[in-house]
């Protein structure tokens, strides 16, 4: 399994704040994106967005980085503290 | 490098004192000439909108990591001594503290330096969101292109 957490505007645009998926048949986040997005048509707007950003284990990745089981990815839009 | 005895970063609801953050970033550090500290506050105002308070969420664990890593990145790059990061979460009103950036130098240059790229990039990188209330209600705010630009001429 693959943890998912989601924070910010996205996290109340999706009612959501974590799931578990599968992670049969998924070699990276861009895969995770692709199946989150089939959902429903909300959720296929929310992870097509370009702006969206992605975490695995606490680091800031791209859509390219590797996912295995056991891992927390995370997506939010972009940050704004300080 | 100064030995640090005490944890360079903090993620907390409370507010902080300057004096007391710049009391210790000083204690028996006799090496370093150099405070330079950075409080950032919330504003009365953003955009043309009056706002009444900003809530402030943060991804736990991660804000830590990505914290802990610029303040590496920092020492990697100046001659710097020790450093304070403060970032208060929660719901905050008018003129109150949000952030606390201190970092000691043997000479002032490496502490200006270091103090204004830990903030640049701490706004770009480390997983905070403002959602700012006004009189017409609650809305998160969206990134600033001009905070990327920022970080990106370090």
């Amino acid at each position: 399994m693959i943890k998912i957490v989601f924070f910010a505007a996205l996290r109340e645009q999706l009612n959501c704040s974590e799931l578990s998926i599968n992670s049969q048949g998924l070699t990276t986040v861009a895969d995770v994106k692709k199946q989150l997005a089939s959902t429903d048509e909300q959720w296929q707007q929310v992870f097509t967005n370009d702006s969206l950003l992605s975490a695995v284990n606490h680091d800031m990745v791209n859509d390219e980085h590797i996912v295995n089981t056991g891992d927390e990815v995370a997506f939010f839009p972009p940050v704004t503290g300080g | 490098m100064t030995a640090t005895n005490y944890s360079e970063i903090s993620i907390q609801t409370e507010d902080f004192s300057l004096a007391d953050e710049v009391a210790l970033l000083e204690k028996n550090n006799a090496t370093d000439g150099a405070v330079v500290t950075f409080t950032g506050r919330v504003r009365n105002q953003n955009e043309g909108k009056s706002v009444t308070s900003l809530t402030l969420e943060h991804y736990p664990v991660m804000t830590e990591k990505s914290l802990l890593a610029i303040i590496h990145q920092a020492k990697e790059r100046w001659d710097i001594g020790r450093v304070k990061v403060i970032h208060r979460i929660g719901e905050l009103f008018i003129g109150e503290q949000i952030v606390f950036v201190g970092v000691t130098s043997q000479h002032r240059k490496d502490a200006f330096a270091a103090n204004e790229f830990i903030m640049d990039y701490l706004k770009v990188q480390a997983p905070f969101w403002k959602k700012e209330a006004n009189k017409d209600g609650v809305k998160w705010l969206d990134a600033k292109s001009s905070d990327q630009s920022k970080a990106a001429v370090w």
